[in-house]
């Protein structure tokens, strides 16, 4: 677990490494005379396997059980079940069958295993850069600078919050996962059945899934009573029926409570694509009339069949992390975490790089040589902003639940409304954690225009 | 020549760094402002900048755009399981091998003999366009 410090970054800092704190990169950087690549040194909760093709959150939370029941059921499916039907009816029961779950698996494992649409943190020079903006724009009075943005999108307002951790302005529809630890775009919930979080380069994989497990729940089930009807036709009856195939009984049973909650989290988020709302922006009512004020959402078509084509259909952007990337030799990952260091770059033999090795490593070797501007000394009167500037909060993350405390499958909305007050409750203990709110006394009083009122969105994790 | 320029920029010392940031009034494209960065106004053209940044605008909105060839690349994708993203490459990425090129291209003729460098927005994750400024020394002369 590590400890996370919130601190203004001080320009003058940048070039040393003696402010910061001990590393926790693996495999001690100067020792290692291998090119490393950059998911590596990721800073956020994930795990990479496959040298960085393959990614997913860092618990895998309940994957294990959500493979190892449609592996189960579908197995108990065709060894006995599609025999006998097979027999009495038709070959294509098992085919459909396969197909289907087929289906089901590789959607499953690419909604788990594919980057959600992560944000990469921003390098210690923008934040700086920011940093300096924010404060420009609120020095004229004492009013302390805003750590929000407001801009117009199809003449709708939307706030921009930044982010602490990730150091940057969140762009619309992005919230910042704290089980996973980073911004991700379009950001729908963090899925425990699946292990990952659901966002903009993932959501189509996971409809596509929940859609194929509806079929595929809701075709066992029937094919299971259709089994079970013509078998107890044949002999003595619905009892001795189960007896011959108790199996059968098993994936009723199975698919019986599956059913209710794949279906309506089926229709939930066809409704969700057909509006082009994510599940986040739903539950916090982002976009929902409240006290008599119009408020539509501003990224909808208006229009069901263009939301669905742009949700389902639209291009994928590709991963913004890079993760197979190598990272320079010598280099220190260049993003802001409490605990980098930033060790001089080594310029290299480059009379043999090509022109665009030398330009990319030019925007490498920028940030140790960079100068930066120094900031004028604050010799204002010591205000809440330098108060909060020059505390710097340690705090220890939470204890991280290993699921969510309510039953993955209830995605009717008001199992949802009280779920998510669960998880309200579990992240106000935390209040201290910058990166989930900004609600902390000393932060409280300066920034109350901050204070999420519509709840929190990094610690809110939606059931499903 | 470009290269021996490239090459003595490298040398040259960093005055600092400018940031565009995204512009968001359209949405969630990428779009990045075009207001033009006062700490540039001694180095460059106002317009020269500002034809770079809506031609970078105008790539990305093509990567990003909406249409028959994308919905056909979405269906094509869902019906294969989307393992034909395995062996193909899609549109968008084809697009940021063209902005890739673009932006060396600038570089190269405009940016570095003036003393600038741009670095692609891809590689700081699509937020900013980030313009260092290097020493104003007399580069094309040695």
């Amino acid at each position: 677990m590590k400890n996370c410090e919130y601190q203004q970054i001080d320009p003058r800092a940048l070039g040393t490494s003696n402010t910061r704190t001990s590393t926790t990169l693996p495999c001690g950087r100067k020792n290692s005379q291998r090119l490393r690549r950059k998911w590596e040194v990721f800073p956020g909760n994930n795990r990479f396997y496959c040298d960085g093709r393959v990614m997913m959150g860092r618990q895998c939370g309940v994957l294990p059980l959500t493979i190892g029941l449609i592996f189960i059921t579908s197995g108990l499916f065709f060894t006995f079940d599609c025999p006998f039907l097979v027999d009495r009816l038709t070959v294509f029961i098992p085919v459909i069958g396969g197909v289907l779950f087929v289906f089901v698996i590789m959607t499953l494992l690419q909604t788990s295993f594919t980057d959600p649409g992560i944000l990469p943190r921003a390098l210690p020079d923008e934040a700086v850069d920011i940093e300096r903006q924010i404060d420009n724009s609120g020095s004229a009075s004492y009013r302390p600078p805003p750590r929000t943005k407001e801009i117009l999108i199809n003449d709708q307002v939307v706030k921009l919050k930044y982010c602490f951790t990730c150091k940057m302005f969140r762009p619309p529809r992005t919230s910042h996962c704290s089980m996973c630890d980073n911004c991700v775009e379009r950001f729908d919930h963090h899925c425990p059945w699946v292990g990952n979080c659901v966002g903009k380069r993932n959501y189509r994989f996971f409809y596509a899934f929940i859609v194929s497990l509806s079929f595929l729940t809701s075709f066992i089930f029937g094919c299971v009573i259709t089994h079970l009807t013509l078998r107890s036709q044949g002999v003595n009856g619905i009892i001795q029926a189960i007896q011959d195939s108790p199996a059968s009984v098993a994936e009723l049973v199975i698919c019986f409570f599956s059913i209710w909650s794949i279906l309506g989290l089926s229709g939930f988020h066809t409704y969700l694509v057909a509006s082009n709302l994510t599940t986040n922006e739903d539950i916090k009512g982002s976009w929902s009339s409240k006290r008599g004020e119009e408020s539509g959402n501003p990224y909808t078509y208006n229009n069901i069949f263009t939301n669905c084509c742009v949700v389902l259909c639209g291009p994928i952007p590709p991963s913004l992390i890079d993760r197979r990337g190598f990272l320079p030799p010598d280099d220190a990952p260049q993003t802001v975490t409490s605990d980098t260091e930033l060790p001089p770059f080594m310029s290299k033999n480059d009379a043999n790089m090509g022109t665009k090795e030398l330009l990319q490593s030019m925007a490498l070797s920028t940030v140790i040589q960079s100068t930066c501007t120094p900031g004028t000394p604050k010799t204002a009167p010591v205000t809440q902003e330098s108060l909060l500037r020059t505390v710097s909060i340690t705090v220890s993350p939470p204890n991280r639940p290993p699921s969510t405390g309510c039953s993955g499958h209830q995605a009717q909305r008001p199992i949802d409304v009280s779920c998510s007050q669960k998880g309200n409750k579990r992240s106000a203990h935390h209040t201290h954690k910058p990166m989930l709110r900004v609600s902390s006394p000393p932060y409280s009083l300066s920034h109350s225009p901050l204070i999420l009122s519509d709840g929190p969105d990094m610690g809110f994790i939606p059931l499903n | 020549m470009a290269l021996k320029i490239l090459q003595d920029l490298r040398q040259a010392a960093v005055t600092s760094k400018v940031f565009v940031q995204r512009d968001y009034t359209s949405g969630t494209i990428c779009k990045f402002q075009t207001k033009f960065p006062a700490e540039l106004e001694s180095r460059m053209d106002k317009q020269q900048f500002e034809e770079t940044i809506q031609t970078l605008n105008n790539l990305y909105a093509e990567a990003e755009k909406l249409g028959g060839r994308s919905y056909l690349e979405g269906c094509l994708a869902c019906l294969t399981a989307y393992t034909i993203f395995l062996c193909m490459e899609t549109h968008y990425e084809k697009v940021l091998k063209k902005i890739a090129k673009y932006i060396q291209e600038q570089n190269e003729k405009i940016y570095a003999p003036l003393g600038l460098l741009l670095t692609d927005p891809i590689e700081r994750g699509l937020r900013v366009v980030e313009i260092t400024i290097f020493e104003d020394r007399s580069i094309g002369s040695r």
